[in-house]
């Protein structure tokens, strides 16, 4: 088992906070794990990225290959294609559809949108008509990615549990609802 | 008419640089350099300039006041010897990425032997470590000649220029002929070209440094005082590196029969060291410190093979490996790769929404553009640096920590008004503190905005050394009570925060303002 994801969008969005459930999930499920980040400037609203490799082998590199990411999970859709010339030809783009607009030249919608629907493999979605609140986008966009991973959903809301355990029941369901709810729209939208 | 007079090197040294037209000397007192600012001291010519010669408190201080001065058009020199280099490095290494804009001569006093010294240590790594070019004198005349031409290197190639010289030539007399004396540059500012390269953000010092490392061929091209000397016995030859030179020399009187490479600027001139090891039988290397030259030459191989790497091209020069560039050395065909959308922008970092960093960009701005020409503010390593970014472009440097306070005070010496610093309240207490001492001790006319946050924030909020002390940290310094200014940067104080700085600006001496407010990203943490 070998999936090679790469995660973007932008700083305080909570990208990191879905590799730490993968990478959680992953490790409960005995696979080798690396996961690259940058951290510091990214924080203040620029582009960020982490490079999370899970596989049933030993990992060399930390970076991913160009032409090589299996998938390319984006809260954001400028942020999903930024990262095309890593995807592999039969790789998945999940993408949140909402743009986050904190640049005078951020591009037109309609450039956007025209480029991810050129995309064969794509689960589009408006997090923002899931999400309950913004605090739980990055779960439904997990969900929304879960079957993609092969990773049993089971292990990945059990990591979902483990992660955000601290802070209490009442979150925890917040994110698991969250979770659930991006599932079932991938779901929905693979069997068009 | 050219004069005879009998000097040390040190004083060699600083008498060249006061004719090649000095406008101020940075340094901090260790042997054998002491003497070259203590010479210019007591200069009646350096007193006529006011060319500035006061100790700094530290290397590193010295080195970012003569780059504010270097900022501002003038030319600086910064003396230490080698053990400063290690204070004064983080400055010194970045120099060679802001580049000079007036000449800017840094003179390390290495002291083999450790006549007085902890240690050994051989400055020429340095200049090689930082890609910025070394000229080695070996006389009291070399010394006195090629700062001049140092000085000229400098503005020709904007980049600072590292002068090596050693404890027995620095501190042994000799006759100089000296050359005529010419007048300093006026106060200039970096062209349009060349402001980038003054703020080290990541996007502008990717630029910088392939530029950086470009350029150096140029340089080594544009050399004049290394010198091939032919000899008939080719079963030796010889490169003669510095006051090695003079050693050699000294054993043959009649003349060298073997063919010698006299070195004085590094980096190496390849094709004559190559042309030396090709026509003699052995290579002798005679250098004062570190086997610096001799480690290049040397090598591991017992037959020579050739080397694929960084150095010719199979691994990029710049940039870090990845999977990508490291298969493309080894000679593997490139995975097929989606094209690039042209559809996709840069999304640099900015200053969150509501923070009180925004607040004193907006106010200082305005001040500055509605009450002055010409004013330049110089920053410091922080959050805060995002106030390059639209859309304040407040900032005009920004190079290592504590840099923002020295280099103002640099700035402020050569004639520089408004000299105003942005500094962070954690990177203050790090590094900005004996800066503003120097500022204090000469009562420069600069301003200093101390933008506190209470915390180190780009790094993610850790607490920060001096919170809760400034106020006292800067009377203690001895910036005078009233000229210490703490205002609350919202939006709701703006009247009160720009009457403080056009008052500070306008007031002839050390101000400090320290606009308070606490981080919100901190503050947004602490509420969860």
């Amino acid at each position: 088992m070998k999936r090679d994801i790469i995660l973007s969008g932008v700083g305080g969005q909570g990208i990191l906070s879905i590799a730490t459930v993968i990478g959680r999930a992953a490790l409960d499920s005995g696979l080798n794990i690396k996961q690259a980040e940058v951290h510091g400037m990214s924080q203040r609203g620029g582009d960020v990225q982490s490079n999370l490799r899970i596989s049933s082998d030993p990992i060399a590199s930390d970076l991913i290959p160009r032409g090589a990411a299996h998938i390319v999970i984006s809260l954001e859709p400028m942020e999903a294609l930024r990262y095309l010339p890593w995807l592999a030809g039969e790789g998945w783009v999940i993408a949140n559809t909402v743009p986050f607009v904190n640049i005078p030249n951020y591009p037109a919608m309609e450039a956007v949108e025209g480029e991810l629907a050129k995309l064969p493999n794509i689960v589009a979605i408006d997090i923002d008509g899931i999400a309950k609140s913004p605090r739980v986008a990055n779960m439904v966009l997990l969900g929304a990615a879960a079957p993609f991973l092969e990773i049993p959903a089971e292990k990945l809301e059990q990591g979902i549990r483990d992660i955000f355990g601290r802070k209490g029941d009442q979150i925890v369901e917040a994110n698991i609802e969250a979770f659930r709810a991006g599932y079932e729209y991938a779901q929905k939208s693979l069997k068009k | 008419m050219n004069k005879r007079e009998l000097l040390l090197g040190d004083e060699a040294l600083a008498l060249g640089a006061l004719h090649a037209g000095l406008s101020g000397v940075y340094a901090y007192p260790g042997t054998p350099s002491t003497e070259i600012t203590e010479f210019i001291q007591g200069n009646p010519l350096a007193a006529q300039r006011g060319v500035h010669c006061v100790w700094s408190s530290n290397e590193k201080t010295a080195m970012e006041e003569a780059l504010g001065m270097s900022f501002a058009g003038k030319r600086a020199l910064v003396c230490m010897k080698h053990v400063g280099m290690n204070v004064a490095a983080d400055a010194f290494v970045n120099s060679a990425m802001t580049g000079a804009n007036g000449g800017l001569v840094v003179v390390a006093a290495d002291d083999p032997s450790m006549h007085s010294s902890q240690n050994e240590q051989d400055s020429r790594f340095y200049g090689k470590f930082s890609f910025i070019p070394v000229f080695e004198p070996c006389s009291q005349q070399e010394a006195y000649d090629m700062v001049r031409a140092a000085f000229d290197f400098s503005e020709k190639f904007r980049i600072p220029v590292l002068m090596r010289i050693t404890t027995r030539m620095a501190h042994s007399r000799a006759v100089v002929e000296t050359a005529a004396v010419r007048a300093e540059n006026a106060l200039s500012h970096p062209d349009a070209d060349h402001t980038r390269q003054w703020v080290l953000m990541p996007g502008n010092s990717r630029r910088r440094y392939v530029t950086l490392l470009e350029e150096q061929e140029a340089l080594v091209k544009a050399f004049t005082f290394n010198e091939y000397i032919d000899g008939a016995d080719k079963s030796l030859g010889i490169i003669a590196c510095g006051i090695g030179y003079n050693y050699l020399m000294e054993n043959y009187p009649e003349g060298c029969p073997h063919p010698v490479l006299k070195i004085s600027q590094y980096p190496l001139p390849l094709d004559e060291v190559r042309r030396l090891c090709d026509e003699c039988e052995a290579v002798l290397v005679v250098e004062d410190g570190q086997p610096v030259v001799e480690e290049q030459l040397r090598g591991i191989m017992a037959t020579p093979k050739p080397v694929r790497g960084r150095m010719s091209g199979e691994l990029p020069r710049t940039g870090e490996l990845n999977p990508d560039n490291v298969r493309a050395a080894v000679g593997l065909p490139a995975r097929p790769e989606l094209n690039p959308s042209e559809v996709v922008v840069p999304r640099p970092p900015a200053l969150c929404e509501g923070c009180g960093h925004r607040d004193v960009y907006a106010v200082l701005n305005e001040v500055l553009k509605n009450e002055y020409k010409d004013a330049k503010v110089f920053s410091d390593i922080g959050c805060y640096t995002l106030g390059w970014l639209a859309p304040f472009h407040a900032i005009d440097s920004c190079v290592d920590m504590g840099a923002s306070i020295t280099m103002a005070k640099g700035a402020s010496d050569a004639g520089q008004h408004p000299s105003v610093a942005v500094i962070g309240d954690s990177t203050f207490t790090h590094s900005g503190m004996t800066g503003l001492l120097d500022c204090v001790r000469e009562n420069t006319n600069v301003t200093v905005i101390i933008s506190d946050n209470l915390t180190t924030g780009m790094t993610g909020g850790q607490d920060s050394a001096g919170t809760g002390r400034l106020e006292a940290i800067c009377m203690g310094i001895g910036v005078a009570p009233e000229h210490v200014r703490t205002v609350v940067p919202l939006p709701k104080n703006r009247d009160e925060m720009y009457a403080t700085i056009k008052a500070e600006i306008d007031y002839p001496g050390v101000s400090v303002i320290i606009p308070r407010r606490e981080c919100i990203q901190t503050l947004k943490r602490k509420k969860r």
